[in-house]
């Protein structure tokens, strides 16, 4: 693990070196420029020359059949994907202008600012409260009456409060599941984050507790930039502005969401969206 | 769904749904007849050991009273009781708990959670395995060998402690071990994606989690220590001691020992003070599974 991670920065190193100048052109509305970015898992390549620009403020879909690397990408974004030790990555990912794969960039502060949320609800096995307490707490905040404002405010933020304020100290396990994925996207807004990645945070819901979490998503735009994994195109067409469709680990079009869906340029878009593949 | 293979599609009838029919009867009669097999062992095993049971409770029931737990041994039968043997394995396991609990956690937190999954890893982990295969006699000639000659801690408790605990712990950390693997890998992403370093996820979160089942595997690992003989034997825990230890340096008796002694005395009276023993040693291990038991469903149920 250690030396793969070397290895990595090794790699990135090499790049950043020549690609100094990007930092300063990148320009202030981006949330995340991605140049050239590979990523193999062992031999296989995954992602292939991804190239980004995504904006503040701005709900980006990721869209693509399933084995396309939509999961991948996204947890790249925050360098989950290091966890599998095969993984090795090249090209640079600048997060607020800093490549995130330069040595010295410390990967917990990176996840402080961008928080995730996956496919599948994954609460821990503790009350409400210190599940939504528990990034605070790890960084450090002990005050119980920030912790309680904290708390609250993640719970509002996330459209949860009024369903779970006098369970607070409840097992998050007694939740649904759609509870359970707010309680998730509230535990991220306790961090604070710039930026929430979403890797099919609805496949997992009911139809109901999912219209909620895209009406969220909308209101959570305002103050975050969201990055939306999602193979439900309708979603992706409902809450997004930009679309990215990935296909083989590839970006085949990126684009205004609205004309991704009424006239895409590229030939395999149209086919994915039309629904001829996928 | 088109067959792949135009040789499917025409049906053969190798399957004669006569023979098949008569083949499933005796796989039915087989089924049942491995039914009272099974259950057969289970009667045989419960039956065996309601003899024992019945048997010491005969002969060693009446013998436990207070004076049994608080009186030293001594050559009279009525007079004899097995106080410091009761304290020396109460010390031995207070000793042994926290050092196999701190060593095998310790363990098995590396190996489940920082180790590289590779060939060295699993060639230790292999080895761990099967050092809880190894006879604790052989755990004896060790303490004897190390603690007791090469530490110089003599025939003390310590001496005991620390060669049970080594007995132990291959269990502590595969129990361990298989408790942390347990831990959903969602649990470790959700607290890493918030940020948090991998001390702060394993502690906070996968540990907790494992608790229960490294309890439990704890608990079981060291009620089979304290019941051990064969290991104290070689280290020199004492037969008969005339003082309680003073501290873990001194000498030490322990039940199985006691029990041990009294069994190879020639006179009735001393079998029956063996037995007594036995129900005594007996005691405290059902309590410390009970215990074990309790917590695991106390915490299991909160999942
Ligand atoms: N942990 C892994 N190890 C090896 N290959 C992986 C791993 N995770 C994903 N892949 C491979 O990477 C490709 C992209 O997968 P993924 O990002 O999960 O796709 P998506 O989320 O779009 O369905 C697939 O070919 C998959 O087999
Ligand atoms: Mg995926």
């Amino acid at each position: 693990m250690m030396k793969q991670q070397e290895l990595n920065k090794g790699d990135n190193n090499v790049n950043t070196t020549t690609t100094e100048p990007t930092a300063t052109e990148m320009k202030k509305d981006s949330a995340y420029v991605v140049n050239n970015l590979n990523l193999w898992y062992g031999e296989d390549q995954a992602l292939i020359d991804v190239n980004l620009d995504i904006k503040k403020n701005e709900v980006t879909a990721i869209i693509g059949p399933s084995g396309c690397g939509k999961s991948t990408f996204i947890k790249t974004l925050n360098r989950m994907v290091e966890l599998v030790p095969s993984v090795r990555t090249n090209g640079e990912i600048l997060y607020h202008g800093r490549n995130i794969f330069d040595r010295g960039y410390r990967v917990e502060d990176l996840r402080t600012s961008v928080g995730m949320v996956f496919q599948q609800p994954n609460p821990f096995p503790k009350s409400v409260y210190d599940n939504v307490a528990y990034g605070p707490r790890t960084h450090g905040i002990k005050n119980k009456k920030v912790l309680d404002e904290i708390v609250e405010r993640s719970l509002r933020g996330a459209a949860i409060w009024d369903e779970v304020k006098d369970r607070l100290n409840e097992n998050a396990y007694g939740l649904s599941g759609g509870q359970q994925q707010r309680l998730c996207i509230a535990r991220t807004l306790a961090i604070e984050p710039d930026v929430i990645l979403m890797d099919e945070p609805t496949s997992a819901l009911d139809p109901i507790s999912t219209l909620k979490v895209e009406e969220l998503v909308q209101e959570l735009k305002e103050q975050y930039s969201i990055i939306i994994v999602t193979h439900n195109m309708q979603q992706a067409a409902r809450v997004s502005d930009k679309t990215a469709f990935f296909l083989n680990g590839e970006v085949v079009e990126f684009d205004v969401t609205d004309k991704i869906f009424s006239n895409p340029s590229d030939k395999r878009t149209e086919d994915y969206i039309s629904g001829r593949f996928g | 769904m088109a067959l792949p293979n135009s040789e499917f599609k025409n049906r053969k009838n190798l399957m004669n749904r006569e023979t098949v029919s008569q083949q499933i009867k005796r796989r039915l009669r087989l089924n049942e007849f491995f039914k009272y097999v099974f259950l057969a062992g289970l009667v045989f095993a419960l039956l065996v050991l309601s003899t024992l049971i019945y048997d010491v409770i005969s002969k060693g029931g009446g013998w436990v009273d207070l004076d049994f737990l608080r009186n030293f041994p001594s050559r009279r039968p009525e007079d004899a009781g097995l106080y410091p043997a009761l304290i020396g394995s109460l010390w031995l396991m207070l000793l042994i708990v926290p050092m196999v609990f701190i060593i095998g956690v310790g363990a098995a937190i590396y190996l489940e959670e920082y180790a590289p999954k590779n060939r060295m890893t699993s060639f230790i982990e292999v080895n761990i395995s099967n050092l809880a295969g190894v006879p604790s006699i052989v755990f004896g000639l060790l303490g004897l060998t190390i603690f007791v000659r090469v530490m110089e801690l003599g025939n003390s408790i310590m001496a005991g402690a620390l060669t049970l605990g080594l007995m132990s712990l291959p269990i502590v950390i595969v129990a361990s071990q298989e408790s942390l693997r347990a831990v959903k890998m969602e649990l470790r992403h959700a607290s890493l994606a918030l940020g948090a370093s991998k001390w702060q996820t394993t502690f906070n979160v996968v540990l907790p989690s494992a608790l229960p089942g490294i309890i439990t595997g704890i608990i079981l690992a060291v009620s089979r220590a304290i019941g051990e003989t064969a290991p104290l034997i070689m280290v020199g825990a004492a037969t008969f001691i005339s003082t309680t230890p003073s501290s873990v340096l001194s000498d030490f008796t322990a039940l199985p020992i006691q029990i041990y002694n009294w069994t190879s005395r020639p006179q009735a009276e001393f079998q029956n003070l063996a037995a007594a023993g036995i129900i005594v040693l007996m005691t405290m291990l059902i309590t410390m599974n009970s215990v074990a038991i309790y917590i695991r469903n106390k915490y299991t149920n909160r999942h």
